[in-house]
């Protein structure tokens, strides 16, 4: 039997990186090949060249038993692989048949089927089970029936090799089943997946056979029902992984001390993110609490609030300790943001001014409007040294920085100032094993000193390995705070399916 | 009010209207192949001077006056492959290039007028398109054939737009780049086709003034029209027909400050009625920004790879 | 073609792109010469002579330069701050014909100054700078409040501007003795800027523009404020987050960068001209864009390119009456300079890769 897809030998390097190194692999006609790696080993670099947007310095790749011309974004996609990327590539003014057809026509055609386009699309929407409105708006989707849409698009154009880049880290333990039941029947039809993914839980659940790739290397393949969950892992990081041990619970005379407390608060955004309806919160010193759910039903705004980038339309956020007031962005409180280019810091701005902007009012650094550069470099340079920020000079514009060492001086700055309160959210978004044990590390020590912690995740490992109390977030409301033991992972993804609310 | 309701009535007035419109409406919906692309072009004001200045050019040195159309479309073509170099090929910003378009296009025009004509007490006349008297419609008997082109490239660029898979691409890209990337189309040249399509009507734009609306090239002609067009674009939500009626209705205010400016004589100062388009303009950005549905990419350089 | 980013910048490569940049903009220029049927050098010569060579040439260079400083720092700042300021060019005739209402409002009945200098004079300047801030703080908020772009509503802000001197020199601020020019009054002369040295044009303008470079280079380097607009300018998100009010730094801001525009013609009518008149400037607001691209944003830079701005329109003047160029010249080597500074700018920052 012809091999659906051949990847052979391929090599790539950039500059001194060697991103793919003497990769091969195949994938065979009806089979789901789990593609393993950590951030940075290499998956999305080898994506790339077998979608023509990059040129392998060497080795070849082949669909149904013909080889693809380097280069060339078309070839892919007209030899039957269609790609489902983790950041969907929709255009969100334009109706799903609009979204569906796409770059499925001849572009020079004077007049556009689409009422031929319709019909197909509807075949194939029943074929497989996806059911969409072909004429609604993609900003008005949920972002499980976006992904719909992505693979219906594929599968317009006639697809028989499906690649899904991480696709259920934006899904509801439930949507996600639901994709793997479409995956099922997919696959029944002949088609082949790849599945990438970094979660070994539902690698095990959906693949055939695994691959796994570390630094560029190809370091494991073989059939998935031979390989367990800790020999994958082990494979993926290349040492034994150590899961961070949190101590107890803090004393209850401790945990009286309330330092972080939300009263029904709700906002709007003029944006389309998910408004907030009537939060409310307590955090007390010497626990962390995690807030769970679903990217896209409210967090991001919860955190724009807790950051005083938005304000409350009602409600109240109050940092309730000895030592600050009203708002949250008082010194004693630490904020450290999803987005760390776009929020936590301004690339343009040099290092040092980045190690001070949000204190820069201080007496520390300014007098008189007048900046006290010395001491702002002085600080910039002892954080570097304290929290290993690996640069060249603190002159640099801090986008030059890797996302991990930004993310360590952005930390850095906010964890120096002994907070009584941290906000976090999703502190470890896209840093890899090593720099995310050093965050989780520095949360349960500042919670170990007795601050409050509250920590915003859609990693639900993340959240349970840390979490003393989770909250779910679920289109706009927040459920109770309830201790992480109270928890499964099937009540909290009814929770985060809006289920556990209604009830 | 009697006084308007007259004007209302009046053919005259309308046939004025539809003339001051004319190169809006070219200059409207080159912008918004531009913007619907996802790209600003602020060299507009100065394309349209290089049109009008090439275009009369041509026929002044014996080309027919259609010829002028083409070349003016040309140069205006050449313009928007620059600026798509600057702001397409590579990311500079779009505000910047566009105004150093304008300047460009400017200067080399009125470099090249000099050039060619370096000591004229009057500008030099030519003989331009006539009206189309054996037209059997009212008031667009009395306009010149580029009127009609501009009105037929409404519904066109309409069904382009939303009738073929190009117009869908077009429309994609503006919104998201990457969509259309992955789609195996080429980012940068559909852009670059957007810009060049869009700079060849601002360019056919300014050549109404020399070959249809006047028959002469002055400096300063174009007066702000580009800027106008600009405007218009977002009050018209980037679609071809409400670009048309905001023409028209930019065009019947102008149009009706000059017939009050005539009639009302020295009640209030002239340079009143002459602000009014400008106010008007800004008016309607104030109205419409808040719900305006920009599309999303516009400004924003599209870099292979980079998300 | 496509573009990768240098991990290090080098200053040979900073020195090769600004060569490479001039360069370019000379070929270009001299093709333009050729096809004028001239000599090239001689016209690069005459330009250089016109602009630079005699004690005349450099007075009327920097006497051009003047108000373009002005131009250019209030662009300059305004685009630090990314508040996309089109409108200096109005903001320097509003500013000019508050001057001018300002020594009329404190002429006496003897149509002497009715107030000490040391009140009437910095009034006058206060006057003007306070106009042009007032004509960029309308579009300024309309961007904070009604989210309308002030790229539009800054350049037909011009139009308006222009309408509006225009109506007030044909009425209210007439000057009867102009035999039916649109002119204003002529300024008290207790009022003019005094001149810098002797049988020449150039005025103490010069040094005020020269000040105010440096002031706002101070201002962006070793101020909080500096900071913050710098912030405000290139994340507006990471700006807010850090606690710093966007919508006020912009404001702010535009008060900073209208009244600069406003200064510009504030020096003309104070330190050139003496009265307004509807052709004083030749798109001095707009050609304040170009040099503070030119200047790569920077205060001292502007000063600089506002130099050489200067000398490519005073040596054209001078070089269009000895060789037969037209002096739009100046217009064009300006243009290319620009377009070839952009991109040249933009290759030290990253590599051009064919494939």
């Amino acid at each position: 039997m012809v091999s659906s897809l051949v990847i052979d030998n391929v090599t790539k390097q950039f500059g001194g990186l060697i991103a793919n190194n003497n990769i091969s692999l195949t994938l065979a006609r009806g089979e789901v090949l789990a593609l393993l790696g950590e951030n940075g080993a290499g998956k999305s670099t080898l994506m790339n060249i077998l979608f023509g947007h990059y040129v392998a310095d060497s080795g070849s790749i082949s669909v149904f038993g013909e080889s693809l011309t380097p280069g060339k974004p078309q070839e892919a996609l007209a030899r039957g692989v269609g790609m489902v990327h983790q950041h969907f590539t929709l255009a969100d003014n334009l109706s799903v048949l609009d979204n569906v057809m796409l770059g499925a026509e001849k572009l020079a055609r004077i007049a556009s089927g689409r009422a031929a386009a319709r019909e197909r699309l509807a075949t194939l929407s029943s074929q497989f089970g996806l059911t969409i409105s072909p004429d609604a708006l993609i900003r008005s989707l949920s972002v499980g029936e976006k992904q719909r849409v992505e693979i219906l698009k594929a599968l317009y154009r006639g697809a028989r090799i499906l690649i899904l880049d991480e696709p259920t880290s934006v899904l509801t333990p439930q949507e996600a089943s639901a994709l793997f039941a479409t995956l099922k029947r997919l696959v029944t039809d002949g088609l082949s997946i790849i599945f990438i993914s970094h979660k070994l839980d539902e690698v095990l659940a959906i693949s055939d056979r695994v691959a796994v790739l570390r630094q560029g290397k190809l370091v494991f393949e073989g059939a998935t029902r031979e390989a367990t969950k800790a020999s994958l892992a082990n494979a993926m990081v290349g040492r034994e992984v150590t899961r961070i041990q949190r101590d107890g619970g803090s004393s209850e005379k401790e945990l009286r001390t309330e330092l972080l407390q939300l009263n029904n608060v709700s906002a709007d955004c003029p944006d389309s993110r998910m408004p907030l309806d009537q939060i409310s919160l307590l955090v007390r010193a010497g626990e962390i609490v995690a807030i769970a759910g679903v990217s896209g039903n409210g967090q991001s705004l919860l955190a724009d609030v807790l950051f005083g980038i938005v304000k409350p339309s009602a409600g109240t956020v109050g940092a309730a300790s000895p030592r600050s007031t009203s708002s949250t962005k008082k010194q004693s409180v630490a904020r450290i943001p999803e987005d760390r280019q776009h929020t936590g810091s301004v690339g343009d701005l040099t290092v040092w001014e980045n190690a001070i902007l949000p204190r820069v009012s201080d007496s520390r650094f300014s007098k008189w409007g007048w900046l006290k550069r010395t001491n702002a470099r002085a600080h910039a340079t002892a954080l570097v040294k304290r929290f290993d920020v690996r640069l060249s000079s603190i002159e640099q514009p801090i986008r030059r920085l890797s996302g991990g060492n930004m993310q360590k001086l952005i930390l850095g700055r906010e964890l120096s100032e002994q907070p009584e309160v941290i906000v976090a959210a999703q502190p470890t978004w896209g840093l890899d094993v090593g720099a995310v044990a050093f965050v989780h590390q520095q949360l349960l020590d500042a919670r170990a000193r007795g601050a409050a912690v509250l920590m915003i995740s859609e990693d639900l490992d993340e959240v349970f390995a840390l979490a003393d109390r989770i909250a779910v977030m679920s289109k706009g409301r927040l459920s109770d705070a309830v201790s992480s033991a109270h928890w499964t992972r099937e009540s909290i993804g009814l929770a985060m399916a809006g289920e556990a609310l209604a009830a | 009010m009697n006084e308007i309701l007259l004007l209302l009535a009046d053919v005259d007035f309308w046939v004025a209207v539809l003339r001051i419109a004319t190169p809006l409406i070219f200059g409207t919906l080159g912008v918004l192949l531009c913007e619907r692309a996802g790209v600003l072009n602020l060299g507009i004001e100065g394309i349209m001077v290089a049109g009008a200045f090439t275009g009369w050019l041509t026929v002044y040195l014996g080309g027919s006056l259609w010829l002028g159309v083409c070349i003016a479309a040309l140069t205006g073509a050449l313009f928007g492959m620059l600026h798509s170099l600057l702001v397409v090929r590579l990311p500079l910003s779009q505000h910047v290039a566009g105004l150093g378009i304008t300047l460009f296009a400017t200067s080399l025009s009125y470099y090249t007028y000099r050039v060619t004509f370096p000591k004229v007490e009057s500008p030099p006349k030519i003989e331009s398109f006539a009206e189309m008297n054996w037209l059997p419609i009212p008031i667009l008997s009395q306009q010149t054939p580029l009127t009609l082109l501009a009105l037929a490239l409404v519904p066109t660029i309409g069904y382009v737009l939303y009738r073929t898979p190009l117009g869908l691409a077009l429309r994609a890209v503006g919104e998201n780049p990457q969509a259309v990337e992955s789609q195996g189309i080429d980012v940068m040249r559909l852009r670059t086709g957007a810009i060049v399509a869009g700079s060849a009507l601002m360019g056919v734009g300014g050549a109404f003034l020399t070959l249809a609306a006047f028959n002469s090239f002055f400096f300063n002609m174009v007066n702000g029209r580009g800027w106008i067009c600009v405007a218009l674009i977002v009050f018209a939500s980037w679609r071809p027909g409400k670009a048309l009626f905001g023409a028209i209705l930019f065009a019947f205010f102008d149009a009706a400050q000059l017939r009050l400016q005539q009639s009302g004589g020295g009640a209030l100062p002239y340079q009143l009625y002459l602000m009014l388009p400008y106010v008007l303009s800004i008016l309607a950005l104030v109205l419409v920004a808040r719900k305006a549905a920009y599309p999303q990419a516009l400004m924003q350089p599209y870099v292979k790879g980079a998300r | 073609m496509r573009l990768e980013p240098r991990t290090a910048l080098s200053p040979l490569t900073t020195l090769g792109a600004s060569l490479g940049a001039i360069a370019f903009t000379l070929v270009i220029c001299a093709l333009l010469i050729l096809w004028a049927n001239a000599d090239v050098f001689a016209a690069y010569g005459a330009i250089f002579n016109g602009a630079f060579g005699s004690r005349f040439a450099i007075t009327e260079t920097l006497t051009r330069a003047t108000p373009l400083i002005f131009t250019g720092l209030a662009a300059a700042v305004a685009f630090r701050a990314k508040l996309y300021n089109i409108g200096a060019e109005g903001q320097l005739y509003v500013g000019a014909i508050a001057a001018v209402a300002a020594s009329i409002w404190m002429t006496n009945d003897a149509g002497e100054l009715g107030l000490p200098l040391a009140i009437a004079f910095p009034l006058m300047i206060a006057a003007g700078a306070l106009a042009g801030a007032l004509l960029l703080l309308i579009p300024t908020l309309l961007k904070t409040q009604f989210k309308v772009d002030e790229v539009v509503t800054t350049l037909l802000l011009n139009f308006i501007a222009l309408l509006f001197v225009s109506m007030l020199l044909d009425g209210p601020m007439k000057d009867p003795t102009a035999m039916g020019w649109p002119q204003s009054p002529t300024l008290l002369a207790d009022l003019e800027f005094s001149k810098l040295v002797d049988r020449a044009r150039l005025h103490t303008g010069l040094l005020l523009a020269c000040a105010m470079s440096i002031i706002l280079w101070i201002v962006l380097s070793f101020t909080r404020f500096g900071l913050s607009l710098r912030a405000v300018g290139a994340n507006p998100r990471g700006a807010a987050f850090a606690g710093i009010s966007v919508n006020g730094t912009m404001i702010k801001v535009a008060l900073i960068s209208g009244a600069l525009a406003g200064l510009a013609g504030v020096g003309e009518v104070a330190g050139r001209t003496g009265y307004v008149t509807l052709d004083m400037s030749p798109g001095y607001g707009y050609s304040g864009i170009v040099i503070a691209m030119l200047a790569g944003l920077n205060p001292l830079g502007v000063a600089l390119a506002a130099v050489f701005v200067g000398a490519a329109i005073v040596g054209a003047d001078a070089m269009s009456r000895v060789v037969n160029v037209p002096t739009y010249i100046a217009d064009v080597i300006v243009a290319t300079a620009l377009i070839s500074v952009l991109v040249a700018g933009l290759l030290t920052q990253y590599k051009l890769r064919w494939r």
